[in-house]
């Protein structure tokens, strides 16, 4: 961990500069794998959408468009996209540091979290003043972000794998990996109906998360939006 | 009952020519989807194997696939399968009755001991003790389980004993169970549809009549051959659907132009079967072709999945009858309103927060 460290001093007015610290937090690869995946989701949410409810019809001939073909080409491709990505992230929750392992457990056993949790959700709802100070996620942020974000994902994707195994075939190697699917919900047109809630559990997100990441940018003592393009957490103050 | 003789006997006996037997045996190789070798491996097994006996019975269920079955395309299909290769006893059609009938179940299961097929066309309910379906005054689940110990494989036709159908529908009073979930120990063929098609039918039967097995079936234990394509990859109306075209309201230019049944609710994209390629009638048509979109009637549950004019299925389990674009979007909606007055009260007490501090200093 690399602490980089602005050094106090007094200006010429005698004013005392702000001291502050900078810790390196999110690695590349999360940070890519970051807006990789919002651009993948908004993507996925949009032309999902118009999969289950097409766009007025197109005039002419059918053989002279292909506009639903290339809603559900883009479809397919962002989902390979962000499946391949979220394979990379999983394999860097193993190499990267400590607050890349973050969004994909939470440790409920830990009183300590729960505690902790409890002091974020007080700081929420205006109860408690002064939130904890973290490097990585606080645990509200890591409980949200793994019950919302990171569940979301592998269910869409385990899920959008099998929807598309019905096109591509039962002998494609997307059904033999995700052709289990369908023994838990013989109908398809279930999982149609669940990948489509699932969208919305992530988009509802999505809203959370950029509200939160705006207000904490500003009313917090530490940077978010920032650190999510330079790694950097930048820290404004030395209290706890 | 003739004993040991083959199915080729007993055509030659009624008088079909050799001619004929072999157009049948290429006719059902192709339609099962075999290769050209096929029609004569069929043809020799049906020269020299025993035939199989098929024991038909009826439990909660409409007839729908009797009658299906009885108006398959080819006429020597339905000949052989029905007159000659194999039914022993479907007290819909049979000549015997009452004890007379009863009794050809006793002789099947004693001297065809494991080696009978039980076809089941329907499903027993199971709620009081299975008295809401009584056959030859016993519950129709008594006797589907005492036939099905001796049975060599079970076929569930139709989609009332392979998934339950609309006497199964929610909240499912006679507590109507398809097949699998009574029978455990028997290999079972689902072959769903509501009713299944016809060649279909005739097909799986003499599949498993001439080769003494039960053909490949696929997770859900159903013949591969003919279940393992999607209405919507097989449509004709297909390239509608990928241009974009769509039929939006019944009385539309996109309807009369026969553009793609997508937005009307067809479950095509969801449904596993062969009516795209088979069809119906002898090959004439098929829901879609006639302009109606598919309603998923090989599905399971799709008794139960809101209307079939809806492309969204309609939720129930939230107490209300919604989508999953409107829960989301109220979700959304909620969220969106939470988070506007979250920020509103943040900015409220920063400001007021502001002012003490003013104030102490």
């Amino acid at each position: 961990m690399t602490i980089h460290e602005t050094l106090a001093a007094a200006d010429a007015h005698g004013e005392k500069a702000v001291e502050r610290q900078s810790i390196y937090v999110y690695e590349a690869p999360v940070r890519i794998w970051h807006w990789v995946n919002a651009v993948s989701i908004l993507t996925l949410a949009l032309t999902g959408y118009f999969i289950g409810s097409p766009l007025p019809s197109v005039p002419g001939e059918a053989s002279a468009n292909f506009l639903m073909g290339y809603i559900r080409f883009i479809h397919f491709a962002a989902g390979q996209v962000l499946a391949v990505f979220l394979i990379l992230r999983v394999y860097w929750a193993f190499v990267g540091n400590i607050y890349a392992r973050q969004i994909f457990h939470v440790p409920f056993w830990s009183g300590r979290f729960w505690k902790e949790w409890l002091h974020e959700v007080r700081c929420y709802t205006f109860l408690a003043r002064q939130p904890k100070k973290y490097v990585g996620h606080n645990p509200l942020a890591q409980f949200t972000m793994f019950l919302m974000l990171t569940l979301p994902l592998f269910f869409m994707v385990i899920t959008g794998f099998a929807l598309y195994s019905e096109g591509a075939g039962r002998d494609s190697w997307e059904y033999a990996l995700f052709g289990w699917v369908f023994s838990i919900w013989p109908n398809s047109q279930d999982i149609h109906t669940f990948h489509h809630l699932g969208m919305w559990v992530i988009l509802v997100f999505v809203m959370v998360h950029i509200y939160v990441a705006i207000r904490e940018d500003i009313m917090s003592r530490q940077s978010i939006i920032s650190s999510m393009i330079s790694g950097e957490r930048l820290f404004k103050d030395r209290e706890d | 009952m003739a004993a040991a003789e083959t199915l080729y006997d007993v055509i030659r006996r009624q008088g079909i020519t050799r001619r004929s037997f072999t157009k049948f045996c290429s006719l059902t190789a192709a339609s099962l989807g075999f290769g050209p070798g096929a029609a004569t491996a069929m043809a020799e097994a049906l020269e020299t194997k025993e035939r199989v006996p098929v024991i038909w019975m009826h439990g909660l269920e409409c007839t729908c696939c009797s009658e299906s079955f009885i108006r398959s395309a080819h006429p020597l299909v339905k000949d052989v399968v029905l007159s000659m290769i194999s039914l022993d006893y479907d007290d819909t059609i049979m000549a015997a009755a009452g004890h007379q009938a009863e009794a050809i179940l006793k002789e099947t299961k004693e001297k065809y001991k494991g080696k009978y097929i039980l076809a089941v066309e329907g499903n027993p309910p199971l709620n009081e003790d299975g008295m809401f379906c009584i056959d030859g005054g016993k519950p129709f689940v008594k006797k589907l389980k005492w036939m099905a110990e001796d049975a060599m494989a079970i076929i569930a036709w139709g989609a009332c004993a392979s998934w339950g159908c609309v006497q199964a529908a929610k909240p499912n009073p006679t507590q109507a169970t398809p097949i699998d979930k009574v029978i455990l120990d028997k290999p079972i063929i689902k072959v769903p549809g509501c009713p299944p098609i016809a060649e279909v039918m005739t097909g799986v039967v003499t599949f498993i009549t001439t080769f003494g097995k039960l053909p490949e079936l696929d997770r859900q234990g159903r013949p591969k051959m003919f279940y393992s394509q999607r209405i919507h990859d097989k449509c004709y109306r297909r390239p509608h659907f990928d241009a974009g075209q769509f039929v939006e309201e019944w009385d539309d230019e996109g309807a009369r132009k026969g553009s793609c049944l997508y937005k009307m609710g067809c479950k095509g994209p969801t449904t596993y079967n062969a009516c795209s390629t088979v069809r119906w009638n002898g090959g004439v048509s098929f829901p879609i072709q006639s302009g109606h979109g598919c309603i998923g009637c090989s599905e399971d549950g799709f008794w139960d999945n809101g209307s079939f004019y809806d492309r969204l299925t309609n939720l129930h389990q939230f107490g209300v009858e919604a989508n999953a674009d409107k829960v989301g979007m109220t979700a959304a909606g909620i969220v969106g309103g939470a988070i506007a007055a979250h920020a509103a009260v943040t900015a409220f007490k920063r400001v007021t927060t502001k002012r003490e501090k003013a104030d102490a200093s």
